[in-house]
């Protein structure tokens, strides 16, 4: 283990954590907007005490992703100063954007989304939801600019080792950020659905809120059956052109080493363990040509392989290759499981099914996890660049030794165990009090001097009985 | 004057204006997390919270924006500062999170109420102590092998760090007691009045020790106080300062006008700011980088300030009206929800 090595495990692991916050809150405000919509065009109970259920759990992720958050403004000049150096001016500006657009929404919109019900009308708390819902997909806008511009840079020149933005156009819209930015939305739309459908699953599991679980179960089956494939779709358009820009990576997870024969086109490779000093596969079982069609869309394309690049400029073959497959693989168990879904509500046996809903319940951490593996792929796929093709990783990392790295990773591993062990565990502590019948927004015994902060949404105790 | 002479002098008056923002604003917030320890009891760290707790938030975004905007218009004056202290970053941030959490869980907990109020007033301290400590390095000048950041994790060690850390964390229990003076009434105001005046006198005899020991510090930053008659037309600064002092003492005493005490102490944050800023000028880690050398392209600078001057007024008018709103007096048992 070097510094290196242990400052790229600690920005993994503090952005892992902070990213499961805003992706959930993403696809959360886009829901809590949808809510609120059924709620003024039917006036039925139900939806309104969804929407306030929805909104304490929306209130307490938002707050986690704020607090995570600030770990990450510090994080790059403390471990990445040679980043920071040569891009700051490029994803300086970027993520100010963002610093900007979040404080601009939390300092307008949401005060009056969390804290508003009541004193105006409902069509103003109603815009405001949606103002939310805008308002993190233009966080999403910039933070994915700033990262896909990282893996595709464009826009730029180097004057005396330090980048020069030229075109910002060029900059912000580089080749991979519209790709991007398709594919990690709708990821974050399918996690909060499948948080949506395990959590009604649980109830309908439990015999509880029997009516709300029976009407978000569907919300979130039909929501699936759709977004699913074309997430699937968006993520093919995705590698294509990532194939394009950036084949190294693309040909580490599939693990392809070598060119195949001519003529006989690239096997998919289903399973195997990369052997990284050897350059090839052990234990491989694969399909011939599949490679070929999935990638290029004939039967006997090829696709440059690993050995085509020295060996210090490849990633490391064995995490891209299986967080790929745990990507895939969950993909297709939320395909298969949305569409049998959708089959068995149209034959009248949705609620017969009873394994249905308990695969619902084991599905709900299933977009976390496959959004994660996603960001391995490209992530540890884009090494030994930190900015492809330009600088890197290496020479990006700060002089800490390798012992203080090790010590400040242990911190924030204990630090982030405790503070978000905490909040996770509130999280399932609202979800297992459920909706409650006719809530007018949070608890505002203090009327107008009632804090209006993100966290203060949720009023359930933290510890004790109810 | 040219487009790069004054873009940079510009996002200096900003970064200085944020920085500044959050030290009086967030520094009273962290001082009642200082204090908080010598409460008699739980409800009066409740009460002492609760004059904090609508807009605590929002004034750490403060401090957020300021590091956002360093990253966006001084990337390599970023990049110095933060790795050279890594380990008071660390430290900062860590207990900034431990703060955060433990001021919206402490309401919401009942048993594990005690373990928030210490994860609270812990995080307080530590957060005031790692941000005293990296000015004073600042100050000081960045330990620096080859023109790069310095690798030793204790670089930056010293007693001069040390110094104006316990010097951050005794001005805002300051900041934080005149608050509580303002926000309360009876026993609490009380408890905060009896705090005041030797914090008072405290942070007097902190500043007074930093002045004395500014000129023999290698940065050389107070050579423009003492450069020939400079400091004949700088002097109204300590002089204010010195007035300020008097003042606030006479003021917390005197207990004619509750609002007084905390502008006073706001008073001698903001003129400490303006000293160490001219010392500092034109420099902004001195004495490596000038704020021209640190500054990012004009590209760059020019973007983010387009945005920021649409963003900013409209920020702070937020802050404006979220103090019009939660104004005056927070008595027991009220504000927050239980």
């Amino acid at each position: 283990m070097d510094a290196l090595l242990l400052s790229r495990i600690q920005f993994g692991f503090v952005i892992t954590f902070h990213v499961l916050f805003p992706a959930f809150t993403i696809g959360l405000a886009s829901w809590l907007a949808f809510l609120e919509w059924r709620w003024l065009r039917t006036h039925l109970l139900v939806w309104k005490e969804l929407y306030f259920f929805w909104q304490k759990l929306f209130a307490v992720s938002f707050g986690m992703g704020v607090v995570s958050g600030i770990v990450m403004a510090f994080q790059i000049g403390a471990n990445w100063p040679g980043l920071s150096q040569v891009a700051g001016s490029i994803i300086g500006p970027l993520l100010s954007y963002e610093v900007l657009t979040a404080f601009f929404l939390e300092a307008s919109f949401l005060g009056v989304m969390m804290f508003g019900w009541g004193r105006i009308s409902e069509r103003l708390h109603f815009l405001s939801t949606c103002m939310v819902a805008l308002g993190t997909l233009f966080s999403t806008f910039w933070i994915l600019a700033s990262n896909s511009w990282l893996h595709t840079p464009a826009g730029y020149e180097m004057v005396k080792g330090i980048i020069e933005p030229r075109d910002w156009t060029q900059v912000i819209f580089n080749p991979s950020f519209p790709y991007r930015l398709v594919h990690m939305t709708l990821a974050s739309f399918i996690t909060t659905c499948f948080v949506v459908g395990g959590v009604s699953a649980w109830y309908l599991h439990r015999g509880q809120h029997r009516d709300a679980a029976l009407r978000m179960f569907k919300l979130a089956i039909a929501f699936a059956a759709i977004t699913v494939p074309l997430q699937i779709i968006a993520g093919d358009l995705h590698g294509l052109n990532t194939l394009k820009h950036q084949p190294v990576k693309i040909a580490a997870l599939e693990a392809h080493w070598h060119d195949d024969a001519a003529g006989e086109g690239m096997p998919l490779v289903l399973f195997a363990l990369p052997d990284a000093a050897a350059e090839r596969n052990r234990y491989e079982v694969a399909v011939p040509r599949l490679g070929s069609v999935v990638l290029t869309h004939s039967l006997e394309g090829r696709i440059e392989p690993l050995t085509a690049v020295p060996a210090a400029d490849r990633p490391p073959v064995l995490p891209v290759f299986f967080a790929f497959r745990i990507m895939v693989g969950l993909g297709v168990a939320m395909l298969l499981l949305a569409w049998v879904s959708a089959f068995a509500w149209w034959r009248g046996k949705l609620l017969q099914w009873r394994w249905l809903i308990r695969a619902w319940r084991w599905m709900l951490p299933a977009g976390f996890i496959a959004l994660v593996s996603g960001w391995f792929v490209t992530e540890i796929g884009r090494q030994p660049w930190v900015i492809h093709g330009v600088l890197r990783t290496a020479d990006a990392v700060g002089g800490q030794s390798t012992a203080m790295t090790a010590f400040s990773l242990a911190v924030y591993v204990a630090g982030y165990a405790f503070v978000f062990g905490w909040g996770i565990w509130y999280l399932a502590k609202i979800v297992r009090h459920g909706p409650r019948p006719t809530t007018d927004g949070p608890d505002m015994d203090g009327g107008e001097r009632t804090p209006a902060r993100p966290l203060s949404g949720a009023d359930e105790p933290i510890d004790g009985g109810a | 004057m040219d487009v790069s002479t004054w873009l940079p002098v510009a996002w200096f008056a900003i970064i200085g204006f944020g920085v500044l923002m959050y030290v009086v604003l967030d520094g009273f917030v962290l001082g009642i997390g200082v204090l908080a320890p010598f409460a008699r009891d739980e409800a009066e760290v409740d009460l002492m919270m609760n004059t904090a707790a609508p807009i605590w938030d929002g004034n750490e975004t403060w401090l957020v924006l300021g590091g956002a905007g360093l990253f966006a218009a001084f990337p390599k004056a970023y990049a110095l500062l933060l790795s050279s202290l890594y380990l008071p970053v660390l430290l900062m941030v860590m207990a900034l999170v431990f703060r955060g959490v433990a001021f919206e869980f402490r309401f919401k907990a009942q048993r594990s109420r005690r373990l928030w109020t210490v994860a609270f007033a812990a995080g307080s301290v530590l957060a005031a102590f790692a941000q005293g400590v990296m000015l004073g390095a600042l100050v000081q000048g960045l330990p620096l092998a080859e023109g790069r950041a310095h690798p030793g994790a204790w670089a930056w060690f010293g007693p001069f760090p040390m110094l104006t850390g316990v010097a951050v964390v005794v001005g805002y229990a300051l900041l934080g007691s005149t608050w509580i003076v303002l926000k309360t009434e009876g026993n609490t105001q009380q408890f905060a009045r009896a705090f005041a005046r030797p914090l008072a006198m405290a942070v007097l005899a902190f500043m007074g020790l930093v002045s004395a020991w500014l000129p023999s510090l290698q940065s050389r930053v107070m050579e423009r106080w003492f450069a020939d008659g400079a400091f004949w037309w700088l002097s109204p600064v300590p002089l204010l300062a010195v007035a300020a002092g008097i003042g606030l003492w006479q003021s917390i005493g005197a207990r004619r006008s509750d609002l007084r005490p905390f502008l006073l102490a706001l008073a001698l944050f903001v003129l400490g700011f303006i000293g160490l800023v001219i010392g500092m000028w034109p420099y902004l880690v001195p004495p490596v980088y000038t704020i021209w050398e640190a500054a990012a392209p004009r590209s760059s600078q020019m973007f983010t300030l387009v945005g920021l001057v649409v963003l900013l007024p409209l920020i702070l008018g937020y802050t404006v009206w979220s103090y019009r709103v939660f104004r005056g007096k927070v008595a027991a048992g009220q504000g927050y929800h239980h």
